[in-house]
């Protein structure tokens, strides 16, 4: 491939399929039942979030179609293809931006590349450079990770994630540890490169109010097992502040029904 | 600039206090030589080529021990710190090895190889090893595990992963078992050199033993500063780039 054809043709979004999977978490003693038959399609270039309260296994199932871990039982696939383990087809972000310190900015965004065949060095740095544009972090290049601030951080995770041209972005609560100001300039920036290189996005958050600003469709998790409750489909025109009075009220109907879901287990606790 | 300037007027002022201390008089010149006598020392001793081969000897030495044990215990300290079983064995004799005082290698080196280039080549692997293994070991385990996860999704795996990020994420400690390995092997190796005459190369331990011998104070002391200049050197050279790196790409300098 081409570095025209690298930056410029995008390789096509894929579809997930997730198919009746469970999956359990044992230490010790306990047994954490994290992920109880759970289905759920995704569509080519759709951006869907998961949310529920921590232990509805939402990072779980993340988890499984990075293929960073194996389901119990079930089956997970993209286009088809059963997944089994990681991929370039489905780059993962964290929610500690998890770079190499020991790296540059430059450095952190070529490592996806390096294991990429067919490109040179000169290409690949290429890449490298476009994507920290497309982030904003063109003048950062040489800058260290410990120079960088928390968003930025991101930022260069998110160029990261982008550059080995995955079809999936699959994206754990990455923007849980920001301050507010820096988060909503960053759900700008998600949504503009979400429609400017068409990827299938899969968000995982506890943040109702920002699930339902950036998804498609929201897929709200219970815990205990972990299982999919409701979902929500938000067609709102973008991109959408986070501020708005329409957004508001999708979030409203969401929060009630996570409550729903949510309050008999806390009784049983209790 | 300025720095280098405040160490040299630090050190002439230390010349300077020790030429007075001589004058007073207080102390018996044999016992307390004038810098200058120590100075006129170190000035034949080079002249007459004896103190550098001599510190050839004793550098080369000390090179090819510590290199090896580098080399030796880099590899192990990854190995132990990735297989239980390793840890359990080899990992458990390191950390035992490691705090036994590397200069009590010495009379068993002996023993082995005699009064031999090849008895002071063992004192020196023995105390670099034992520490590199034990820093890389714990390295590795202190990686947030992150590093690897992150890796993993970017399609790296295996000994990619442990070359590119496993061994870069424990720098910080591998080279603070570095510099631990190379000072015990240097303790050790001097002690080896004054404890024997080593018939294949006389070394600076040699020079300071007889120095003893000879009653020869300023020889005693001269040799010590050598000592000193190239523990200085080697922490400048060697070690300091290193920790250079990791402050600015860590961010830990002050």
């Amino acid at each position: 491939m081409s570095l025209a054809d690298e930056v410029s043709v995008e390789a096509p979004a894929a579809k997930l399929s997730i198919r009746g999977v469970s999956k359990r978490f044992v230490s010790g003693q306990r047994s954490v039942h994290a992920l109880d038959d759970v289905s759920l399609d995704v569509g080519e270039g759709e951006f869907v979030c998961l949310v529920g309260p921590s232990g509805c296994g939402k990072s779980t199932l993340l988890n499984l179609v990075a293929g960073l871990d194996l389901a119990d039982s079930g089956q997970i696939s993209a286009d088809g293809i059963p997944i089994n383990a990681p991929g370039r087809d489905r780059m993962v972000m964290f929610q500690e931006a998890a770079l190499f310190p020991w790296l540059d900015v430059l450095g952190n965004v070529m490592f996806g590349l390096r294991r990429k065949l067919g490109l040179t060095d000169a290409e690949r740095r290429k890449v490298a450079e476009f994507y920290l544009r497309l982030v904003g972090l063109e003048k950062f290049h040489r800058a260290f990770v410990h120079e960088l601030s928390g968003g930025m951080k991101q930022r260069v995770a998110l160029a990261r994630a982008l550059a080995p041209s995955p079809r999936v972005l699959l994206m754990d609560e990455p923007f849980g540890a920001l301050d507010a100001l820096t988060r909503e300039q960053l759900y700008g920036d998600i949504q503009r490169i979400w429609q400017q290189r068409k990827k299938t996005i899969v968000f995982v958050t506890h943040n109702v109010r920002e699930a339902a600003c950036l998804g498609d469709r929201v897929v709200l998790f219970s815990p205990h097992p972990g299982r999919i409750r409701e979902q929500f489909k938000i067609d709102l025109p973008r991109p959408r502040d986070i501020n708005s009075v329409e957004l508001a009220r999708h979030t409203t109907a969401i929060t009630a029904a996570l409550k729903n879901h949510v309050r008999p287990e806390a009784e049983v606790v209790e | 600039m300025k720095r280098v300037g405040l160490a040299a007027l630090f050190f002439a002022a230390l010349f300077v206090g020790w030429e007075l201390l001589y004058r007073s008089g207080f102390w018996s010149p044999v016992l307390l030589p004038s810098p200058l006598v120590v100075g006129r020392y170190l000035w034949e001793a080079t002249v007459d080529g004896s103190l550098l081969s001599a510190t050839l000897v004793t550098v080369k030495r000390l090179f090819l021990g510590y290199v090896f044990g580098l080399l030796l215990g880099l590899p192990f300290g990854l190995l132990t710190a990735r297989f239980r079983v390793l840890a359990d064995t080899l990992g458990l004799l390191a950390l035992g090895l490691q705090a036994l005082p590397s200069v009590c290698w010495v009379p068993l080196a002996l023993l082995w190889f005699g009064q031999t280039e090849a008895a002071m080549f063992f004192v020196v692997v023995m105390g670099t090893l034992w520490s590199v293994i034990i820093a890389t070991d714990n390295g590795v385990r202190n990686v947030p595990p992150i590093y690897a996860r992150a890796a993993r999704t970017m399609g790296s795996s295996g000994l990619h992963t442990w070359l590119w990020v496993i061994f870069p994420a424990a720098l910080p400690f591998i080279v603070g078992g570095m510099k631990q390995g190379w000072a015990f092997a240097w303790r050790s190796l001097m002690a080896a050199e004054i404890y024997v005459t080593i018939l294949s190369g006389f070394g600076l331990g040699h020079l300071l033993h007889y120095g003893r011998e000879l009653n020869a104070m300023e020889q005693v002391i001269g040799i010590m500063l050598v000592l000193l200049l190239i523990g200085l050197l080697a922490d400048k050279i060697f070690f300091s780039p290193w920790e250079r790196f990791l402050h600015r790409r860590w961010g830990t300098a002050k």
